[in-house]
């Protein structure tokens, strides 16, 4: 049976229809249309699917959609204004921690939440706080220069 | 089919009654159902908007109150839970990633009764007493009337936990909670163990209390009443790890053979006696323990 709710993504109101079961991911990707967060395992193991919810990291693809009602949903799409990137997204392109960029998303998502907590991470701490994201291309040392960089004031 | 938002214990308690199933952060419930473990609830109650269950604080005549809503996020860094609860705040650390942390709440894994959730045996070993209540009343009940078996508890459908409780500690006291993993982040535990001690004015051992992870269809306590009275010593630590290793009754799997389980469960044990008794001591052992040990440090 399909539950009518609102969900607020990237400071915008989106009205839905859609059954209780439905994750989080796939209401975003095919009822609002915002296709920048990935399904990687669809598991909860490898993080393409982060998004923040309140701020803090959550594996979209096991997260309810209904439960996420009167929180504040950002995805990836939510980190530039217009077209000009966050420094994040722009130090993880000049360093190339994007190979492949199926992780990138999710990358960006929990690594945002990090630099929110700790204006100075140490690398094991960006270490921690990339942990629920699996990059098979780059062996992270890139990305985890780009978070340094960017707490760095880069 | 509903989905109800909660928030008060009283929302739950009634939406309970009428034959709804709690979801708190869903990291066990919604990843099982879409493992196909179980089919998702048809009613769902969720918890994480109910404040009165995310709260820590002092139980009234002495002790800890922490709230089944709490996140292992905020466990990790709660300063009464690391002063007089450390090994909870050592489990808590170990769990999954941080958006598993910031998702997943203490009552979510104690109500899943997994022999491996990573806080069982820390509550086991801090004498903690899970609130249920429903709207018939409310009881408590220990961690080993809770647990009865993989994936079962005591608790009837219609009981919210709404608290697990924990007794006041003496001075003088640790806990430690130590776990045997292969990677330091999104792993369950191959085996761990926890301890909990009270060292007397002369050092000896007045109080001593292990159990153990992923050894058996439940958190297992050690019977370790031989070692009250002595001095914390290689042959009380080598004694421990014995008990410890004579108590698992562990099954083989992909992540690892019951003979290694049950040997390495004495290992994890050991260090997890040997940190309560440091921080017992007054030594400040970081959390986790496994860290600060060195398990899984980055190189
Ligand atoms: C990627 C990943 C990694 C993980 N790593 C670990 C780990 O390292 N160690 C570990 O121990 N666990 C781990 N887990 C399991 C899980 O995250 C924890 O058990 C977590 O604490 C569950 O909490 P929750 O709030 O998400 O529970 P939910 O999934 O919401 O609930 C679990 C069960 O408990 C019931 N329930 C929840 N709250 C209550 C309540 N207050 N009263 C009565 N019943 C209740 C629910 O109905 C359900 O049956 C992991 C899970 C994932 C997805």
């Amino acid at each position: 049976m399909s539950e009518s709710f609102q969900l607020r993504v990237n400071d915008v109101e989106y009205p839905l229809s859609v059954d209780q079961g439905r994750n989080l991911l796939g209401v975003i990707r095919t009822e609002i249309g915002l296709t920048g967060t990935k399904e990687g395992c669809d598991d909860c193991e490898c993080g393409a699917c982060m998004v923040l919810i309140d701020g803090q990291p959550v594996n979209s693809c096991s997260y309810l959609a209904v439960q996420a009602q009167g929180r504040e949903i950002t995805t990836v799409e939510g980190l530039a204004e217009g077209d000009e990137l966050d420094r994040l997204q722009r130090n993880l392109l000049e360093v190339g921690g994007v190979q492949c960029g199926f992780c990138t998303p999710g990358m960006l998502m929990s690594a945002t939440a990090l630099l929110a907590e700790h204006d100075d991470p140490s690398d094991d701490e960006i270490r921690i706080g990339l942990s629920g994201n699996l990059c098979r291309c780059t062996g992270y040392a890139r990305i985890i220069e780009a978070v340094r960089r960017t707490a760095d004031g880069a | 089919m509903s989905f109800t938002i909660a928030n008060t214990i009283d929302d739950v308690l009634t939406a309970l009654a009428a034959g709804a199933r709690p979801i708190a952060g869903g990291t066990d419930l919604v990843v099982g159902a879409r493992q196909g473990k179980a089919p998702l609830p048809a009613d769902l109650v969720a918890l994480d908007r109910v404040d009165e269950l995310r709260t820590i604080g002092p139980e009234p005549g002495g002790g800890i109150r922490i709230g089944a809503g709490v996140t292992h996020a905020t466990l990790v860094h709660d300063a009464t839970v690391v002063g007089a609860a450390t090994s909870i705040a050592d489990a808590s650390a170990l769990v999954g990633s941080p958006a598993t942390r910031h998702v997943g709440t203490l009552g979510g894994n104690v109500m899943n009764g997994s022999p491996a959730m990573d806080t069982g045996a820390p509550l086991m070993v801090l004498d903690a007493a899970a609130e249920l209540r429903s709207l018939r009343g409310t009881r408590r009940l220990t961690m080993t009337e809770l647990w009865t078996g993989p994936g079962s508890t005591a608790a009837e459908p219609d009981e919210l936990c709404t608290a697990l409780v924990l007794p006041a500690e003496s001075d003088r006291s640790g806990s430690a909670y130590v776990r045997l993993e292969y990677r330091r982040a999104m792993e369950i535990a191959v085996v761990g163990a926890a301890a909990a001690v009270t060292l007397a004015d002369d050092g000896t051992i007045a109080r001593l209390a292990v159990a153990l992870a992923a050894v058996a269809p439940t958190i297992v306590a050690v019977d370790v009443s031989a070692m009250i009275g002595h001095r914390v010593d290689d042959n009380v630590l080598a004694a421990v790890a014995l008990a410890a290793s004579d108590t698992a009754t562990p099954i083989d799997d992909l992540r690892a053979s019951a003979d290694y389980r049950r040997h390495t469960v004495g290992v994890m044990a050991r260090r997890a006696v040997d940190a309560a008794v440091r921080r017992a001591g007054g030594e400040p052992i970081g959390v986790p323990v496994n860290r600060s040990i060195g398990i899984g440090v980055a190189s």
